[in-house]
């Protein structure tokens, strides 16, 4: 399955893109692709607690269930204002 | 009148979004950029605002309908600039045009705090000393 991913701020600095595609197998979920995404960066993996995911344009945990084509957005703590 | 985007912030402009015959009263909020952090001395150079912004807009939509919800009959125009943001330029702005001023006034407040504490926009600060920091916002 294809994923379209979204990293902003200081993930989007930590992980190297704003925007890439992922390969990730059949019923995964947001936390797989937590860890698959930051896994050659500890440090934004350290930064789990304090993000949020979005699944097409609608927050949601870790434990939802990701299927092709979805876009998903990692979600620092915001700052706007 | 929902809009997020690099373009200067014209206050005017926002005023005639949501003036109507049947307010009596539009109450305004500038957001504007501050040289330094509570907690951290640095004088600041300038700041840059990063948004998701389907996501932004979708937010400020519901910030304007759950305004509505709570305080009656009235427009809300809420802007928030994208880029790079000279110091002491307007980042955000709300206007609100309602029948009187009590719920005009506090449909601004509600905005402006819902938005700083959940819409998806994030703020990083370049320093004098070449330093940067993205910076979170605090619960008011």
């Amino acid at each position: 399955m294809a994923l379209r991913v979204l990293a902003f701020a200081r993930l989007r600095e930590l992980l190297g893109f704003g925007e890439r595609t992922l390969d990730v197998g059949a019923s995964a979920t947001l936390e797989d692709v937590w860890t698959s995404l930051t896994a050659s960066s500890p440090e934004a993996g350290r930064l789990r607690a304090s993000t949020r995911f979005a699944r097409n344009g609608v927050i949601v945990d870790g434990t939802a269930r990701v299927v092709d084509g979805d876009e998903i957005a990692l979600l620092p703590p915001v700052g706007g204002g | 009148m929902i809009a997020i985007g690099p373009e200067p912030i014209e206050l005017e402009t926002l005023i005639a979004q949501v003036a109507s015959p049947e307010h009596g009263a539009i109450c305004t909020f500038l957001g504007t950029t501050r040289e330094t952090s509570p907690g951290d001395e640095r004088p600041v150079e300038a700041l840059d605002y990063e948004a998701y912004v389907e996501l932004a807009r979708a937010d400020f939509e519901a910030i304007a309908a759950e305004a509505a919800e709570r305080f009656g009959p009235l427009r809300i125009a809420i802007v928030h600039r994208t880029g790079r943001v000279a110091l002491g330029e307007a980042s955000v702005a709300i206007a609100v045009g309602a029948p009187h001023r009590g719920a005009a006034f506090d449909a601004c407040e509600f905005a402006i705090d819902t938005l700083k504490a959940r819409a998806p926009i994030w703020k990083r600060e370049t320093y004098r000393d070449g330093g940067t920091a993205w910076i979170a916002n605090t619960p008011p």
